[in-house]
């Protein structure tokens, strides 16, 4: 399961560093997405991963890390707030210049 | 009451924040803003009182202590940066509320938020809060970067919110490799473990590395500096000259972690030795051939603050408290000098019709008080005696004389110096005396009250920290003295029994 879960984030980290140097603000913002969707399970994991395990300490019982999870949720959340306020300012972009290209310069 | 005095240059400003986002005009949120900027003054001057006692003052949210539960944790170090906060928000707030705040929705809120994340990411004494403060301040400085609209802005805006987020992504990385490490992200816990570890040395480095690469990418060190003139300039005068702090967020982060978590630690000390210097020197250069190329002044000031932020990058390095405490005082001038600068700049723009803050000759126009101002702030910026800009400088020089890179520091320190006098001496002579009679200056009204006052109060620091600079460099070697003895700061979180805190094994 380590294997699967370490490709995964190196696939998603890799996908999300390609698309986030392209030129255009759609494809950065996804980039942007599939990097902030690595670094939650790379956060994930690093409360090691354990299979059938709630986040609650019971008595005797076998648990998993509760912290981890908790600082994804936040990361989401925050990551999520960014995402909508990116998206706001690539399409306010692309209403005030008509193009959609990051540095502004509409030679293709 | 002074137990809670740690939370309140927090609480303060998000309280009226949510005031301000209930209702009322504009008039209202004016009131419960400048309320509460002189409020936080207030509240955080009774920080530096109560810090200065030599105690830690440490503040354990919801009574969770840590190093389970979020602690902040104040020493003289984050007092000091709270007040400076404070004092900076207060005259940009006041010079905003002359009319820039109108100038689109939600300025109010959005600047007490901003000012929210920037005292509690002083203040905090977790790594993972530190995070989220970060993400406050962030998202506040990109709306209020984009205030006042305009297609540069939101083109500035872009790029520097794309930036950053790539920044926090790295954040999370980095905090990510530390829990999975250590278990634990409350700073004087990582300190305490980091000395006694034993595997994943490596993998504690790469830790360490990443969260100071986070943090160079906030204070602008040169490969990661390109956004900031960019940024600065486009945002408007009273935003960018609260974001003059935000460079100092970065590098107090730099020396707090370096001075407690890593240069005890055997396995982290010399993480930062061999390349911050030459970074930051090369910073400093970099900072002074732009300020030279500089075509507009609110660009010019953005090379300013970069320069500052690289000769300030100088110190953590070193983690000596002399070097530190002579760092503190010239940090302490450079924001307000910084943030003076971006005021001028506007208010000479507006003066100057079609050729506004471009250097090179415009209209004539009469304003001799503008002038006297940008003159101070150029000496105090050029580091020209008798102002503080000049002492910060020859302490930070004559305690780096020792240092094994001295003669390199003092070299290109000197030399950008110069380069900085000649450019502000050449911006200030086409601004001010060369003038093309020609040209009508535009009409405008004679300068609000509010923004005056937030001038002076910003281009007075110059002459005020060099006249009270023997209490303020007093304190900021005691400051210093504090943040490189870290046991004190361990002990002051984690209690005296650290030790006999129950650890979970893992695998």
């Amino acid at each position: 399961m380590e294997a699967v879960v370490a490709i995964a984030i190196g696939m998603l980290t890799a996908c999300g560093v390609f698309l986030l140097l392209r030129a255009r603000t759609f494809p950065v913002v996804l980039g942007l997405t599939l990097l902030s969707y690595g670094v939650n399970l790379f956060l994930f994991a690093s409360g090691r991963l354990r299979l059938d395990a709630p986040p609650l300490i019971q008595a005797g019982a076998a648990y998993t890390d509760p912290l981890p999870q908790a600082l994804v949720l936040t990361a989401i959340v925050i990551g999520f707030g960014m995402t909508a306020y990116l998206l706001m300012l690539a399409l306010r972009a692309l209403a005030e210049s008509g193009d959609d290209h990051v540095d502004g310069r509409m030679k293709p | 009451m002074s137990a809670h005095a740690a939370i309140l240059p927090i609480l303060i400003p998000f309280a009226a924040a949510l005031l301000q986002l209930a209702g009322g005009g504009l008039s209202f949120q004016r009131r419960i803003g400048l309320a509460a900027a002189l409020l936080g003054i207030i509240a955080a001057a009774w920080l530096v009182q109560l810090a200065d006692g030599g105690a830690m003052l440490v503040y354990a949210l919801g009574g969770w202590t840590a190093p389970f539960g979020i602690v902040l944790a104040v020493d003289r170090l984050a007092a000091a940066m709270s007040l400076l906060t404070a004092l900076l928000a207060g005259a940009a707030l006041l010079y905003a509320t002359a009319g820039f705040d109108n100038r689109g929705r939600h300025f109010h809120p959005l600047f007490q938020l901003q000012i929210m994340g920037i005292q509690g990411a002083f203040l905090t004494g977790d790594l993972f809060n530190l995070f989220v403060f970060f993400e406050v301040m962030l998202l506040a400085s990109y709306a209020l970067l984009a205030h006042g609209g305009g297609l540069a802005r939101t083109r500035a805006g872009l790029a520097y919110v794309v930036l950053n987020l790539a920044g926090s992504a790295l954040f999370l990385i980095a905090l990510g490799l530390l829990y999975g490490t250590l278990g634990t992200l409350n700073l004087a816990d990582v300190a305490l473990r980091l000395q006694t570890l034993e595997h994943n040395i490596a993998l504690a480095r790469l830790a360490g590395a990443l969260l100071i690469a986070v943090f160079t990418l906030k204070a602008a060190l040169l490969p990661l500096s390109f956004w900031l003139p960019h940024a600065y300039a486009a945002a408007g005068a009273p935003v960018a000259a609260l974001f003059v702090i935000m460079t100092k967020v970065g590098i107090v982060a730099i020396l707090r972690v370096q001075a407690v978590a890593f240069a005890p630690a055997a396995a982290m000390a010399d993480l930062l030795a061999g390349w911050l210097v030459p970074l930051a020197l090369a910073t400093v250069l970099f900072a002074a051939l732009g300020a030279l190329a500089a075509t507009r002044l609110r660009y010019f000031a953005a090379w300013l603050v970069l320069a500052s932020a690289g000769t300030l990058l100088v110190a953590p390095a070193h983690a000596q408290a002399d070097i530190t405490a002579a760092a503190l005082y010239y940090l302490f001038q450079s924001t307000f000098i910084g943030a003076a600068f971006f005021l001028l700049a506007e208010l000479i723009a507006e003066r100057r019709g079609n050729v506004a803050d471009a250097i090179k000759p415009g209209p004539a126009f009469h304003a001799p008080w503008l002038a006297l101002g940008f003159f101070l702030a150029a000496i105090s910026a050029a580091g020209l005696p008798p102002f503080s800009g000049f002492l910060g400088k020859l302490m930070l020089l004559s305690v780096l004389r020792e240092a094994v890179a001295g003669p390199a520091i003092w070299a290109v320190l000197l030399t950008a110096g110069f380069l900085i006098m000649a450019a502000l001496a050449r911006a200030g002579s086409r601004l001010f005396w060369r003038r093309k009679p020609d040209m009508l200056p535009p009409v405008t009204p004679a300068i609000a009250w509010q923004r005056s006052a937030a001038v002076l109060l910003l281009v007075a620091a110059g002459p005020l920290l060099a006249l009270f600079a023997r209490p303020v460099a007093d304190y900021a070697s005691r400051a210093a003295a504090q943040l490189h003895a870290p046991g004190a700061y361990i002990n002051g979180v984690l209690g005296t029994d650290k030790h006999s805190i129950t650890r979970e094994t893992r695998p």
